[in-house]
């Protein structure tokens, strides 16, 4: 019986477009059918060429060269450097792109869900997103999440 | 290190890409034939017995040779 994997991915910053896209490739890998659910700021992960970010605003544990403290952090620009820093430490650690993964993911038959509730929200078209995706609502993850041998929400 | 028929070296990659690799190296080799994958991902010592597991790809033999990791994966009959 192969095994099914059913992630919900609800957020568009830079860390968090890796937990859905990776695990999803390596369930892949092993055999597994694997289903994203994307929904809210998740959306952003299935457009085009979006240009992902990661703030260190709210985030106590996101590593700095030097502490800044949060009053601080809402100086145009440091969201910019603190996101080239990651993105180059990605580069030198040999860590794929999420983009590849994403590749990868498409490549493997990941279903990929847009949540037809939010594309109506933040008002998406459907040429905004890469082909090969498919809408959906909350029962059709949850008709697939109930058969589910894995399920994260992300 | 025993005889292969396919080299993957994976060197300097990161988590998940010695998997993602050896899955497509192994999808175009076929059942008993051997596949060499080198990795110096430190996460690889138990995520490539786990892949080699779940997948049914039988792990022969794993060994460490100038600091990096040697798997050798028989692809299976699945």
């Amino acid at each position: 019986m192969t095994k099914k994997v059913a992630i919900i991915a609800s957020k568009g910053t830079l860390d968090n477009a890796y937990p859905p896209f990776l695990l999803a490739s390596t369930a892949a890998a092993l055999g597994f059918e694997v289903k994203i659910f994307f929904t809210f700021y998740g959306l952003t992960l299935l457009t085009k060429d979006p240009d992902l970010k990661i703030s260190p605003l709210g985030n106590p544990a996101m590593p700095m060269p030097v502490p800044i403290p949060s009053i601080v952090q809402i100086i145009p620009g440091l969201e910019w450097f603190a996101t080239w820093m990651m993105k180059r430490k990605l580069k030198q650690k040999g860590v794929a792109s999420w983009q590849e993964l994403r590749d990868i993911c498409v490549e493997s038959e990941v279903e990929l869900i847009a949540c037809q509730m939010t594309v109506d929200l933040f008002d998406y078209n459907s040429e905004d997103f890469i082909d090969g995706i498919s809408p959906g609502g909350a029962a059709t993850f949850l008709e697939f999440a109930s058969e589910a041998d894995i399920t994260l929400y992300i | 290190m025993s005889n292969f028929d396919v080299e993957l070296d994976a060197s300097g990659l990161n988590c998940p890409l010695p998997v993602l690799k050896a899955r497509k190296a192994l999808s175009s080799m076929s059942p008993g034939q051997r596949l060499l994958l080198i990795a110096t991902d430190k996460g690889a010592e138990k995520d490539i017995p786990a892949f080699s597991n779940i997948t049914g790809n039988p792990l022969i033999e794993t060994s460490e040779k100038d600091g990096k990791l040697h798997f050798l994966i028989e692809k299976g009959e699945g």
